[in-house]
């Protein structure tokens, strides 16, 4: 991507690399690792997001119709409460991250560990940065946008990655891909619905607090209701 | 490159005028009905009469090539329509179709029949393309998609459209090089009917897996298509600088079917900017710059295809020119060779070297890679690749190390065997077109090896010998190059394909052999107009301090001529004699290159200097964008004075640390990798490896992992330590090998990413902490089928299995590997982890232990291996 200033998350980067969401630095070695990839992600990475509005129909019985798919989950139908919308969201930080990570795993795989963190909080910011874009539209439409909340979040099925995939057209547009369990190829992405309701309103489920795995070393510690935006995602989904 | 007895119609008509070819399906499907989700292909069959319309509409707007509605037609999307169910959603296009199962084959036989049937209406005389697509998948090891089953999938689709009668195979779309070469070879191997490739690429001239105009022109032309291009991503305005770049290189008829311009959404539709008179226009342009083929992609209608019809039909073509050009290419980036000296780096072959020799027999292939990034860091443009050693398989295993290298760097490769089983695994599989290592004046060489150069693209290194031995003259050796060049002309492969290899005998033993070579390098440059290769350190066999020799003469020949040379660019000696020719030559503008290396070293030092060289100066390479950073940033510890100590911990060694035993255990403990190898090198002049171990190594690793439990040390410390003393055991490694000795190991135990999963990490973190600890690590990577495991587990007699998983979706796949280690190997130990697991989790399927973290792995290791002896109880 271009040269110039990346708004970083240290914390997070910190939280994904099981050092605690603390306000504390991180040691020195490894603070000197994690300035270096940060350095190599700002060349590797070309991020890019492709959107698109359904209209949303509650079909009852816990079912939600987005038009190209439908699905039954409790927690995506919390998290869209009052939406008459939903806009299907995807990002990817594309395919040289992963053949980074792919290098450094087999060669370096403390920088590894340390690229991979600093690339899942990359993404996050980056869909952070473009969900804020998409809120602004939408407010002058009069229209409130909920937290980002992925297939794989609580019992949202992570297999309805395979229609947003193609309503997105995915391949196309970003070189994402599914792999047959329904993992994105390059990894470093990011599927979404994001719903828009004319009533204003946050929905406090996002998606490490929607999380079963309670005892998981990077889990969330607060959350703060005024920052929607810091939907996190669990550095598994990667 | 000859393919065709009678050239096919479709060829002959392009020679003589500029050919239209039809615009979007997608949109106009979506204003016929088509739902958001629905497979565009399945509307062959239910709607045949709407795809003969739309076909008709663009033969009656000039198109003189319709494409068969089989975009992403394939047995991955199309054996059974019921695909998604009972996976938890429901596809508006299954609501539909229940009950109505597609297959591929009426699917593909109505799409051609449509396109007929059109073409019939019209009364036009056309041609009908069979399209292909993408798969929707990553091939390995990106994604999960194997590249012959890729190879399968486009050939089933190919066979079926050969039968129905296409006249030719249209690939559009594709923005990944590697997929591209899959379908251009089921293609090949499926019918001898025309191949045109259009790719996609992104605003940066990028495809999206990386990869540039003139690399992957590179590979198509190498791989013998008869039309290449691009397609969709782009509006034609977007579209023109990166035809410059495609027209610059490229000796084959260039097609340009761009989008209607760049989308925007309105009210939920997809509009773009600009009208079809405007793009008509540009498509103007864009044949007055030299394509040969030119119509519409995503948006574009029959409205746009005729107005540019209208200014383009009858246009006089830009001639297409062969340019000559002797170029090789990664997936990422392309390598002239020319005025620039190109560099191999040669230390990737077993001989003369036990420690290449060992990592071979043991399949370390980490060792092998190291070596690769080690050349590329010291300025490698290209890398030699030589496994071969008689008691290895090595074909497979050439194939296996070039997957793995191209899979890190993105270099291109040269493939060096003289097994031509192997030179044909490793050729199909190399993604993008390679050097081939080689060919010689022998009728039985030039019978195997051009053939493969003609199927699969490659530039060939010619040897200068025949029946008759090595000629001992410049004109004997020159006359071979003659015949060569002949020969390899009858099978279409063109001079500029060619690399001759002058010969390099040993100086010690012909006191003219360096001069017969330099002579035959001028004379192949000044009077057959040729390109040269050189193996150049063979000069020096069985001479004293054989750098000295090595690098005159490499300048020497450099100076005849000579374009590649296969070196050691660890030596600094030979990075120095190529920098100063390039200053001295006027390739290297104000020695810009020069003083940026060598500005800022005391004179004569050795050492750090070449590590620094990549990414300076070096052959014409285009693009570089494969893997950012792996030039000059990029950081691996110990091997380049570039960033080693970004990866290693920071600051000096403690002043108290002057005895080596602590400086190798206070390295180890601190991640400090050089310091570590240092001490260890210098330890070992006294001492036995095993007191290195014991004594420092381990103690200092047990500190470090006691930090990590407490949680006084964090993730990445521990690797960091652990890579410190994988380093030091490095170092040990080469000293056993060099003394024909071999590590013991503690145990075997395997390592594996379920099936299903292609995240590795966690396994690879668990096995550099495991191989410290003295374990053999079979390492069968990610996504691996139960059933590999097993049978490792029983072949191997393996006592330790560790699993992992990082997905909730792939748990399944654990508990079905447990189960089937259970039946099969019920001695194994199963431990298993990963992010989703918990310890009720690992209970349930039954596995012997959940490993919380990477710690516990090595804890539990030790528990099971107690007593089978290892370091510690020596």
């Amino acid at each position: 991507m271009e040269n110039g200033a990346w708004n970083w998350n240290d914390r997070e980067i910190r939280r994904y690399l099981g050092m605690g969401a603390g306000g504390e630095e991180a040691p020195e070695p490894v603070r000197a690792l994690i300035e270096a990839c940060k350095e190599e992600l700002m060349s590797a990475a070309s991020p890019k997001a492709v959107w698109r509005e359904f209209s949303l129909t509650w079909r009852g019985d816990g079912w939600l119709d987005f038009g190209c798919f439908q699905t039954r989950s409790r927690d995506l139908s919390r998290n869209l409460r009052d939406c008459t919308q939903a806009v299907l969201f995807a990002a990817t930080l594309g395919a040289q991250v992963d053949r980074l990570l792919g290098r450094y795993g087999k060669l370096d795989v403390s920088r590894a560990v340390v690229l991979q963190a600093a690339a899942a909080s990359m993404l996050e910011t980056f869909c952070d940065q473009e969900n804020e874009r998409l809120k602004a539209a939408y407010a002058q439409k009069g229209l409130y946008l909920r937290p980002r909340f992925s297939p794989g979040y609580g019992d949202f099925p992570l297999t309805c990655q395979r229609p947003i995939a193609a309503a997105l057209d995915l391949n196309r547009r970003l070189g994402v891909t599914l792999t047959e369990s329904f993992l994105m190829a390059p990894s470093k992405s990011v599927t979404a619905v994001i719903g828009a309701s004319p009533i204003p309103g946050n929905c406090r489920i996002q998606g490490c607090e929607a999380c079963k795995k309670t005892d998981c070393l990077y889990r969330r510690e607060t959350i703060s209701s005024g920052d929607p935006s810091s939907a996190g995602i669990h550095p598994a989904q990667e | 490159m000859k393919r065709y007895t009678e050239k096919p119609a479709i060829l002959q008509e392009l020679e003589e005028r500029i050919l239209i070819c039809d615009g979007g399906m997608g949109s106009l499907l979506q204003a016929a009905g088509l739902k958001p989700g629905e497979l565009p292909g399945t509307w062959n069959v239910t709607h045949p009469e709407t795809l003969v319309e739309i076909h008709q509409a663009y033969l009656e707007a000039g198109a003189d090539i319709v494409t068969t509605n089989t975009f992403g037609v394939d047995g991955l999307k199309y054996r059974r329509s019921g695909a998604g169910r009972g996976t938890g959603y429901k596809s508006a296009a299954e609501e539909e179709s229940e009950g109505g199962p597609f297959c591929l084959e009426p699917v593909i036989q109505a799409a051609v029949r449509n396109a007929r049937e059109a073409i019939r209406r019209s009364g036009k005389r056309a041609y009908v393309a069979l399209d292909l697509g993408p798969t929707g998948k990553l091939l390995k090891p990106l994604g999960d998609l194997g590249f012959e089953d890729a190879v399968s999938l486009y050939k089933e689709v190919i066979a079926i459209g050969v039968r129905e009668g296409v006249d030719l195979v249209l690939i559009e779309t594709m923005s990944d090089s590697y997929e591209t070469k899959a379908a251009v070879l089921a293609a090949k191997e499926t019918c001898s009917l025309p191949v045109f490739v259009t790719m996609t690429f992104d605003e940066s001239g990028k495809l999206l897996t990386g990869g540039t105009p003139a690399s992957a022109a590179a590979m198509l032309e190498g791989l013998g298509v008869d039309v290449l291009g691009i397609n969709c991503g782009l509006g034609p305005a977007q579209m023109r600088e990166i035809l410059t770049d495609l027209l610059a290189v490229s000796s084959t008829p260039v097609m340009v079917n761009p989008n209607a311009g760049l989308p925007r959404s309105e009210g939920g539709q997809t509009v773009y900017d600009i009208d079809a008179e405007e793009f008509a226009r540009i498509m103007e342009d864009i044949v007055d710059m030299g394509a040969r083929i030119v119509g519409g992609c995503c948006g574009t209608t029959p409205e746009h295809i005729r107005k540019t019809a209208e200014r383009c039909a009858g246009k006089t073509p830009v001639p297409v020119t062969r340019k000559g050009r002797t170029v090789i290419a990664s997936f990422a980036q392309a390598v002239e060779i020319g005025r620039e000296p190109v560099l191999i780096g040669e230390r990737i072959n077993p001989t003369g070297k036990s420690r290449f020799k060992q990592a071979l027999r043991d399949h370390d292939l980490e060792y092998i890679l190291r070596e690769g990034v080690a050349q590329q860091e010291h300025g490698a443009h290209v890398l030699d690749v030589n496994v071969g050693l008689p008691e290895i398989d090595e074909p497979a295993m050439l194939e296996e190390v070039v997957r793995e290298l191209q899979s890190i760097l993105d270099l291109p490769l040269q493939l060096d065997t003289s097994d031509p089983a192997a030179m044909e695994r490793a050729l199909r599989i190399c993604n993008g077109k390679p050097l081939i290592n080689s060919v010689n004046g022998k009728e039985e060489s030039m019978r195997t090896i051009f053939p493969l150069v003609q199927k699969y693209g490659g530039v060939v290194v010619a040897l200068c010998l025949d029946e008759q031995g090595i000629p001992e003259t410049a004109e004997g050796r020159v006359a071979i190059a003659r015949k060569i060049y002949e020969r390899a002309a009858e099978y279409g492969i063109g001079p500029e394909d060619i690399l001759i290899d002058a010969l390099c005998l040993t100086v010690s033993s012909d006191s003219k052999g360096a001069l017969t070579t330099l002579e035959t390098l001028r004379q192949v440059r000044d009077e057959l107009g040729g390109k040269t290769i050189l193996g150049v350190s063979n000069i020096s066999f069985g001479l004293p301090q054989r750098e000295i020799i090595n690098g005159a003469f490499f300048t020497m020949a450099l100076q005849n001529g000579l374009n590649v040379a296969i070196i050691n660019p660890n030596s600094e000696v030979m990075m120095r004699a190529y920098h100063s020719f390039r200053a001295l030559m006027d390739l290297d503008a104000q020695c810009g290159d020069y003083i940026r290396l060598y500005g800022g070293q005391k004179a004569a030092g050795a050492g750090a200097g070449a590590g620094g060289a990549a990414g300076a100066g070096g052959a014409a390479v285009s693009g570089g964008g494969g893997i950012p950073g792996s030039s000059g940033t990029a950081a691996f510890g110990g091997a380049s004075g570039g960033g080693a100590a970004a990866g290693a911990g920071t600051g000096p060694a403690l002043p108290t640390e002057t005895d080596p035993a602590s400086r190798l255990s206070a390295g180890v403990e601190r991640g400090l990798r050089e310091q570590a190898a240092e001490a260890a090198r210098e330890l070992l002049k006294t001492r036995e490896p095993l007191e290195l171990i014991n004594g420092a190594m381990i103690p200092a690793l047990d500190r470090v992992g006691k930090g990590f439990e407490k949680g006084t040390l964090f993730l990445p410390q521990l690797l960091m330590s652990a890579e410190a003393a994988r380093a030091a055991f490095d170092v040990i490694k080469e000293h056993m090998a060099a003394g024909g000795q071999q590590q013991e190991k503690k145990g075997t135990v395997i390592l594996a990413t379920v099936k299903g999963d292609i995240h590795d990490i966690g396994k690879n973190i668990v096995k550099v902490l495991m191989e410290n600890y003295g374990y053999e690590i079979l390492d069968l990577g990610k996504d691996v089928p139960p059933e590999q495991i097993v049978e490792t587990a029983l072949e191997r007699q393996v006592k330790l299995v560790g699993l992992s998983a990082l997905m909730t979706t792939t748990v399944p796949s654990m508990e079905e590997t447990i189960r089937q280690l259970r039946r099969e190997a019920p001695w194994a130990k199963v431990m298993v982890g990963g992010a989703v697991l918990t310890q009720e989790y690992a209970d349930s399927m039954g596995a012997d232990c959940y490993c919380r973290d990477a710690m516990a792995s090595v804890n539990y290791a030790e528990q099971v291996f107690a007593g089978d002896g290892g370091f510690r109880k020596a």
